[in-house]
């Protein structure tokens, strides 16, 4: 991928405090258009703070943030503007339990973007064709598998048409035999030129999908680079201690 | 001591008499009953609403509203509003006093209930919602309140049942319902079969009413 032009997403100098400890200690972030990073860390490390900074449901404390042109965190942003552009995927998957899956599909086509209820169920139905369940749009929640569920959650997101995705850990609530259904999904995105900011431990999704992969530790990008680069010649002791601890070897 | 009983409480000639009289205090009390249950639950449904927009102005006197008129006797609120309203100028019926003082006491409870249910339901879907781009009030409208009314619903029927069933009192303040009904007839017939009379068509109002409930908790369970 070409890291050569405008970078789509752009974090600067970004400081985050929960309660006046901080968390994130300055990190600086470039991500191409089309790009897929990856964010690897030991837990407690602040990548899934610097996810959720970048769509504001974490209010930085210092640093910027500049989605496609737009500072996020001027003053005279309109965040829910902004959000429109930013698909995000949780870990919890946080479907509506009293909507079907067409229903979470198309919540905020209608609501947000004001289209026809016609209009939303034709977008909705092909982002859940492109997550290969729309043969599910009328069941609910709790009739779905974990995958099935995480994959209505990427529809969701999808349906928006983001310039930007961000995943925190989509995979790690899943039982092992569903999380492949998901990173299909996810690889299909990265096919379609979907950019993705993913925080996870499916360090073998990492070696075949990323384009670049960043070790996070202590609320600081140790490092970051190819995967082949991160994974087989890590520049730091920290990230190779980590690799061995997680088997990412 | 058996005829005695039947002659005092199962009086069928009594009964006969006065069975319009029970039957129009019927009518009375259902009237009362629906009105409070649909101003009582919108009421506390719409003070949950605003008190969860997180505006001070707004939340600061819904939630003193709730505290007190949950902790006050509807029998004393009631006899306030009908004997000293008059005082400063505001005259009401009895009718109006019991509406008023039931679904006030209702709604109290019910914003309190809702409130629950607000607060139960989980931040993640705070987040998936508002990380499409939805507005704080589109959130709490569209994705935590329907959540947050199905969770209130066991604990709501309890409550609406409670309060419906306390348009007896509105027999202190010369509503003719089926208590006031009941007694007037009891006196001119120096009998207290319609006391008895009173009894069942209370059970005949409100057992169907709790059966009612019993499905609405049944219906709207999660189904996991």
């Amino acid at each position: 991928m070409s890291t050569t032009s405008e970078p789509i997403l752009r974090v600067e100098g970004l400081h985050k405090s929960f309660a006046g400890v901080e968390v994130l200690h300055g990190v600086d972030l470039a991500v191409a258009p089309q790009e897929l990073v990856f964010i690897i860390g030991p837990s407690g490390s602040g990548k899934s703070t610097l996810l959720r900074c970048c769509n504001r449901l974490e209010e930085p404390t210092s640093g910027r943030i500049v989605v496609d042109g737009t500072d996020i965190t001027a003053r005279s942003t309109d965040i829910n503007v902004v959000r429109r552009g930013i698909g995000m995927v949780f870990q919890s998957f946080n479907l509506y339990p009293h909507m079907s899956a067409l229903g979470n599909v198309t919540l905020a086509l209608t609501k947000v973007l004001g289209k026809s209820r016609a209009e939303a169920t034709e977008i909705g139905r092909a982002a859940l064709d492109r997550v290969g369940l729309l043969f599910k749009e009328a069941a609910f929640p709790n009739e779905l598998s974990g995958g099935q569920q995480q994959r209505v959650a990427i529809a969701r997101a999808l349906a928006l048409e983001p310039k930007v995705m961000l995943f925190d850990e989509p995979t790690s609530a899943l039982d092992p035999e569903l999380v492949g259904s998901v990173l299909a999904v996810m690889r299909d995105m990265r096919l379609s030129g979907m950019t993705m900011i993913v925080v996870s431990h499916e360090m073998r999704f990492a070696r075949d999908a990323a384009d670049r992969v960043v070790f996070m530790d202590a609320g600081r990008i140790v490092e970051e680079g190819p995967p082949e680069q991160i994974f087989t010649r890590p520049q730091h002791q920290r990230t190779s201690t980590f690799l061995e601890a997680v088997g990412g070897h | 001591m058996l005829a005695r009983l039947q002659e005092n409480f199962f009086n069928l000639d009594v009964a006969w008499r006065y069975l319009p009289s029970i039957g129009e205090g019927m009518i009375v009390t259902i009237h009362l009953a629906v009105l409070i249950v649909f101003t009582g639950l919108g009421l506390g449904l719409l003070l949950a609403f605003l008190r969860a927009l997180q505006w001070r102005v707004l939340s600061w006197p819904i939630v003193i509203f709730a505290d007190i008129f949950r902790a006050l006797p509807p029998l004393v609120v009631l006899i306030i509003f009908y004997f000293a309203g008059p005082f400063v100028g505001i005259r009401m019926s009895g009718f109006v006093a019991t509406w008023l003082s039931l679904s006030l006491a209702l709604a109290a409870f019910a914003e309190e209930i809702f409130w629950a249910g607000i607060l139960s339901v989980g931040r993640g879907q705070w987040e998936a919602a508002r990380s499409t781009g939805l507005r704080y009030g589109q959130t709490l409208g569209y994705v935590v309140l329907p959540q947050a009314v199905r969770l209130a619903i066991p604990p709501l029927t309890n409550r609406t049942i409670a309060v419906t069933k306390m348009t007896a009192l509105a027999s202190v303040v010369a509503v003719e319902e089926i208590l006031a009904n009941a007694a007037t007839a009891q006196a001119y017939s120096a009998n207290t079969t319609p006391l008895t009379m009173a009894a069942i068509a209370y059970l005949v109002i409100f057992v169907p009413l709790v059966a009612f409930s019993r499905w609405i908790e049944h219906r709207f369970a999660w189904k996991h």
